[in-house]
């Protein structure tokens, strides 16, 4: 491993880590809107939980049945937003390779 | 038997029927609840708790004479948001360690109206939340099972009583963050109660 570090010249190494800091910021991105799409695309706040409702016989109460349920929402979305935006910002550090 | 030993007898026996019957509200099946809605700007925030308990004490000859007291257990309220759990709980709001049950103490009915076996008033008592009482007026209404309890759950006998309740208040009358945050979580708190009660006959 060392020995492969040394022969990556330390240009190209930041280049790698640039790429990978890019291509995570976009895969969290499309992650947190493919999850937020698939759960519903609230437009409210995260939820982990649901709760149903339906009329007992006997006495015409209501009852309400908690289930458990991720359900992202925007908030959700923000934070994925905003921990993307902070890796793309952090692979602005690493610069393309001088060409000799 | 002679009459004079009679009418004593039926006097008692009247007197036990009309006797007013005690409801628990420990409900076997846990499906008590009371709902409760807050206005925020990006989506109301709706929740619900379970842990209910209490006794009323109903004459279905009398229901005027209705008084009772009605326990939530603070750590059994719930919204579907798990941070907007923590901050409910929380010191800030309901403060869940130090102030454990919701209750309200029913004093007296009034503008009793029954008709068959469902009774609607309005029920006058002391709310007691965030460690503050106040005296609330609330309308009620009052329905009486006779014998639904075996109907309910199996293998015990007696009477149900189901109250529905629907009320309104303020968090800054039961100092739960007085004039702060007004702009993302409304002041008044709706409040919804379906619970039924049972009095388990021997």
């Amino acid at each position: 491993m060392a020995a492969l570090l040394r022969e990556i010249d330390s240009s190209q190494l930041k280049f790698t880590v640039k790429k990978i800091l890019q291509i995570l910021a976009l895969l969290i991105v499309l992650g947190a809107i493919g999850t937020w799409l698939a759960t519903g695309a609230s437009r409210g706040w995260t939820k982990t939980e649901v709760q149903t409702e339906s009329i007992e016989p006997v006495t015409e109460m209501r009852v309400l049945h908690t289930e458990k349920k991720f359900i992202a929402g925007v908030d959700f979305l923000g934070a994925a937003f905003g921990g993307a935006a902070l890796l793309a910002g952090a692979s602005l550090f690493f610069r393309k390779p001088k060409a000799n | 038997m002679k009459l004079t030993h009679i009418i004593p007898l039926l006097t008692l026996t009247t007197a036990v029927y009309a006797a007013p019957q005690t409801f628990d509200f420990k409900d076997p099946k846990g499906v008590n609840n009371a709902v409760f809605k807050l206005d925020a700007p990006l989506e109301s925030i709706n929740g619900s708790a379970s842990g209910i308990s209490g006794t009323v004490l109903f004459d279905p000859e009398n229901p005027a004479a209705t008084t009772g007291k009605i326990i939530v257990a603070s750590e059994s309220l719930t919204v579907p948001n798990p941070m907007q759990k923590e901050h409910l709980h929380g010191a800030n709001w309901l403060d869940v360690a130090k102030y454990p049950e919701i209750t309200f103490e029913a004093k007296s009915l009034a503008n009793v109206k029954t008709e068959g076996n469902v009774t609607t008033a309005d029920a006058t008592g002391t709310f007691t939340l965030h460690g503050v009482s106040k005296e609330l007026t609330v309308p009620v209404k009052l329905t009486y099972l006779k014998d639904k309890l075996s109907a309910r759950v199996p293998n015990l006998k007696g009477d149900l009583l189901v109250i529905r309740a629907n009320f309104v208040i303020n968090r800054e009358d039961f100092n739960i963050q007085k004039g702060q945050y007004e702009d993302k979580v409304s002041p008044t708190i709706d409040l919804s109660l379906s619970i039924a009660g049972a009095s388990v006959t021997k």
